[in-house]
């Protein structure tokens, strides 16, 4: 058996708000696969399961918040499909907020103390929905509980889950409590150390002027993709800035899932990942970069974008910020910001021409890395721009 | 198209892109990046819209000339003429 739990998607998030289930007892489930939707201070996530079987049991039900690492569900794996006994009974983590139950008694013909009238249908759609019959108030004959009461109580207990947060909490307010308490963790564990740049933007902005020109409206890059994409490879030549920091040591990886700030319409921020960014073609990344952004404002990122990341990217150069000093999202070991593209004076073989420039900056962990890495990282990125065909 | 159609074919695409906007309320002289808080992906998503919506080609030296309401219905007029 497997354990399915409230997932941990960032330092800043302690409790999530079980929406809705995408699969019910009985339904095969694959890795990958979206089986619930989570409400968190990001906004609704598609939460994956990262075993395939089948989903054994729900144990949380829609409406309910608990704290992350809480039981939601327990699947019974491939591997285990043919000899699996019934699961034992677990202890579960009390729920944060549980709708009060609510046992009503039918009008007519009272069921025995204890007991729900319910007709055999809605029974069984009931362990499907994953709704408690005692809650329900029948309307059959002597008010025995029908499917159709069922599936009303579904629908009222999903739209109360996604209606209820958003009345008891300022979204925005919480999602800067939120924010400020993984950023002072941050300053207060991680030593900073600051460093930047200026990048020659010049050749990379002809280039893409002259490759927008060619494309059609739909197939067009923004130079934010070029950032993004240098960024990643620069991380192949200083690879202990792609890593997280657990359990007091720096563990790197293999793959570069690129985080980038994405600023959401209703306040705050989230850095959800482009996995492996550094594999990706420049239109590839674009068609994900925008269809992460469009995600992120709208609801939709899925728990791995989360939860992946391996480094953050920052851009602030559109409004109007030179320089940005960024700080480290625990558990990453490193951000890196990008500022505005201004027109400045520059010196080219002793002669001063004009030259389109960006401030890029690091922030980075001084117990993984020092100055002088950080320093070749910049400096490979500011190469991997000046040549913008080989991206 | 008239200049009315392409108007409601404007602010219907910039409802989609900014939901939470008041379009009643925007000035149709003032950039749009000013009083919605654009950045480049929605204005990219905004002009990807309007070729979709109205079958033009946008150059993106255009771009400029969409950034109000006004530039843009004008711009649009005259591409759809």
């Amino acid at each position: 058996m497997a354990e399915f739990l409230m997932p941990i998607l960032g330092a800043d998030m302690s409790a999530g708000t079980l929406i809705a289930w995408r699969k019910k007892p009985g339904d095969v489930v694959k890795r990958g696969d979206v089986i619930a939707e989570v409400e968190t201070d990001k906004g609704l996530i598609d939460v994956e399961i990262f075993v395939s079987g089948v989903l054994e049991k729900i144990v949380v039900q829609p409406g309910q918040t608990v704290p992350t690492g809480t039981l939601l569900a327990i699947i019974r794996e491939e591997g285990a499909l043919e000899t699996a006994a019934p699961p034992a009974p677990r202890p579960v983590a009390p729920p944060v907020a549980q709708p009060e139950a609510r046992v009503v008694v039918p009008p007519v013909a009272p069921a025995p103390a204890g007991r729900v009238r319910i007709l055999p249908l809605a029974k069984k759609l009931a362990a499907e929905l994953g709704v408690d019959p005692s809650t329900v108030e029948g309307t059959g004959p002597g008010g025995a509980i029908t499917g159709e009461d069922i599936e009303r109580a579904a629908a009222s207990a999903r739209a109360a889950a996604l209606a209820a947060p958003r009345a008891e909490f300022d979204r925005e307010a919480r999602m800067r409590q939120t924010i400020g308490a993984a950023m002072a963790r941050s300053k207060r564990e991680i030593p900073h150390f600051y460093l930047a740049t200026t990048v020659d933007m010049d050749r990379a902005m002809r280039w893409l002027a002259e490759e927008n020109l060619r494309r059609s409206v739909t197939d067009r890059l923004l130079y934010g993709v070029l950032l993004i994409k240098a960024a990643a490879l620069a991380l192949r030549e200083v690879p202990e800035l792609n890593a997280v920091w657990r359990g007091g040591q720096c563990l790197q990886s293999n793959a570069i899932h690129v985080g980038v700030a994405i600023s959401l319409r209703q306040g705050g921020v989230v850095a959800p990942a482009l996995h492996q960014a550094d594999r990706q073609s420049l239109d590839d990344l674009m068609q994900n970069f925008r269809d992460l952004v469009q995600r992120a404002r709208s609801g939709g990122l899925r728990s791995s974008e989360l939860s992946d990341p391996t480094i953050t990217v920052t851009s602030l150069g559109e409004q109007g910020v030179e320089s940005v000093f960024g700080i480290i999202y625990p558990p990453q070991v490193a951000i890196v910001g990008f500022g505005k593209i201004v027109e400045r004076p520059w010196s080219v073989e002793g002669r001063i021409v004009s030259r389109q420039v960006m401030t890029a900056t690091l922030s980075a962990d001084h117990r993984v890395t020092d100055g002088h890495r950080g320093g070749l990282f910049l400096a490979a990125v500011d190469r991997l721009l000046r040549e913008p065909g080989r991206l | 198209m008239t200049g009315d159609e392409i108007r409601g074919a404007v602010l219907r695409v910039l409802g989609e892109i900014a939901p939470e906007a008041d379009l009643s309320t925007i000035k149709p002289d003032v950039p749009f990046r000013d009083q919605l808080d654009l950045d480049s992906m929605d204005l990219l998503n905004f002009v990807i819209a309007l070729h979709e919506a109205l079958r033009v080609e946008i150059p993106e030296a255009d771009y400029p000339k969409l950034a109000t309401l006004d530039g843009a219905v004008d711009y649009l007029t005259t591409r759809t003429s």
